[in-house]
């Protein structure tokens, strides 16, 4: 089945439509503590509704919601591009509560919910597991909870949260992710604990977006600086829209500064380069890159690397204008790794429902 | 290559460098609880001073939080970038086999071995009945 599969998009949003959606999926004692209290959406300012990047304008629904339905997933993108398989990502705020229960219910009814919804209902679509990450031992629960389902093959957690993930205190949940063979899954999306920047809050989406990038530079110094990977060697942990381009140069950064003090960190026993290629993924989309073709496939050559991008289409976010997912200028001869053989090299449930 | 007389044992205790200027290269020697070491005094990442450097132990770790301290004292870390270099070996840390600081072989002789002979002796007597370190360079 491997072979008749063309192409995997490591990265579609299962945007929850209301918190009516989820009301079905709630334990009886917080459906009726989310009506009691007037809790009407746990929407984050990630993606406000009306921001362009929230949804390509022809992907939005009647009254200009982005889209929120299989649906509207199946027409504009599934359909269209002849996607096999994706993989559904759902970005509602659970990561932004304080009250750890509430979160763990909360993911609980989204997982639930994906499942129902969008899983059954559609033989292409796979899900990440969103986990209550502000309890470690509620969001391994929660991981054990929805494995036995061969259709959720990845861990979905925020790029910045409450502390660098690399941190000990998460171990349990990369133990967890190994065992069942699930990849974390890194998202662009704050919890909002902490400005987005180091320097305190932007005034501009524009910022915010972009200071995504350093979210994920420092979730990657700490997992490698941390060791999560001599740790875990079988983890691969994905960077999910989060841009692509400045890897390189930051890598080349964090290798130099390990030369001067590796002796820190002596579990980090190879550049920091060598550990990222091994275990590090990123989805294609967006993808920040010059113009000229030339020019993006030496950007590419910089990841010394053939395996780690994983084709995305990000929808429904705006990425990019009409049909042309594939970024213009990546090489010709990386395209079926980047659409299908690297996925399947990466989530090893994948490649276990193509075999 | 020619061996330099750079010292009188006496005059290089343990725990001792000296930097020595051989034809205009200069060299720095160790001596390590009694084990002499020479390394060309330049490292060979941007040419920082290795003699200025501090002496440390090797840290390695089997998994992280799991410290393993070895070598304490036989690793030069350059003062400029901090980039590690075996005094047995010279070689670094990090590219052991691409990035190494020249090496040089160290003895000591009796001064009577040294009275004749095709040494280079530097600018102090040599005595028959004193020990030198002897640097091949």
């Amino acid at each position: 089945m491997t072979a008749s599969w063309s192409t995997i998009d490591c990265d579609v949003h299962a945007n929850v439509p209301s918190m009516a959606a989820l009301l079905p999926y709630l334990d009886e004692q917080w459906r009726d503590s989310v009506i009691d209290r007037g809790l009407n959406s746990l929407e984050s300012i990630n993606y406000p509704p009306n921001a362009p990047l929230t949804a390509r304008a022809d992907w939005r629904g009647k009254s200009g919601e982005p889209a929120n339905s299989l649906d509207l997933l199946r027409t504009h993108a599934l359909d269209r591009w002849n996607i096999d398989v994706a993989i559904c990502n759902c970005l509602y705020g659970v990561q932004l509560l304080f009250s750890e229960d509430m979160a763990a219910a909360f993911a609980k009814a989204i997982n639930d919910w994906i499942a129902k919804e969008w899983l059954d209902r559609d033989h292409r679509l796979r899900a990440s597991i969103v986990v209550p990450i502000q309890n470690t031992d509620y969001a391994v629960a929660e991981i054990e909870r929805c494995a036995g389902d061969p259709r959720f093959v990845q861990v979905l957690v925020l790029a910045m949260g409450d502390s660098p993930l690399g941190r000990r205190q998460f171990w349990p949940v990369f133990e967890a992710a190994v065992r069942h063979g699930l990849p974390i899954g890194i998202h662009a999306g704050s919890s909002f604990r902490h400005p987005v920047t180091s320097l305190g809050w932007p005034s501009w989406y524009a910022e915010d977006y972009c200071a995504q990038a350093q979210g994920f530079q420092a979730q990657v110094a700490s997992l490698v600086c941390e060791g999560v990977f001599a740790k875990y060697p079988a983890l691969k942990v994905v960077l999910i829209e989060s841009g692509v381009t400045w890897l390189p140069a930051f890598l080349w950064r964090l290798s130099k500064f390990w030369r001067g003090v590796r002796a820190e960190v002596p579990w980090v026993d190879r550049t920091p380069y060598e550990i990222v290629r091994e275990h590090l993924r990123l989805t294609i989309q967006p993808f920040d890159g010059p113009q000229e073709p030339d020019e993006v496939a030496r950007l590419i050559d910089h990841l010394q690397s053939d395996d780690m991008l994983l084709f995305s289409s990000d929808f429904p976010h705006w990425q990019f204008d009409g049909d042309e997912i594939m970024p213009a200028g990546i090489p010709e001869k990386l395209h079926t790794k980047i659409r299908r053989d690297n996925a399947l090299a990466t989530y090893p449930r994948l490649a276990a429902s193509a075999a | 290559m020619a061996k330099h007389v750079i010292a009188p044992l006496s005059e290089f205790p343990a725990g001792s460098r000296k930097l020595v200027d051989i034809k205009g290269r200069p060299i720095v020697v160790f001596n390590i609880g009694g084990e002499f070491f020479a390394l060309a005094n330049r490292c060979p990442h941007q040419g920082g001073s290795l003699c200025e450097g501090r002496l440390v132990g090797l840290i390695e770790a089997s998994e992280p939080g799991h410290y393993r301290y070895s070598r304490r004292g036989e690793i030069i870390r350059c003062p400029w970038h901090g980039w590690e270099f075996d005094v047995r070996t010279g070689k670094s840390w990090c590219e052991p086999d691409r990035v190494r600081a020249r090496q040089f072989a160290v003895s000591i002789a009796p001064g009577a071995t040294l009275v004749e002979g095709p040494y280079v002796a530097e600018t102090f007597p040599v005595r028959v009945e004193d020990d030198y370190v002897v640097l091949e360079a």
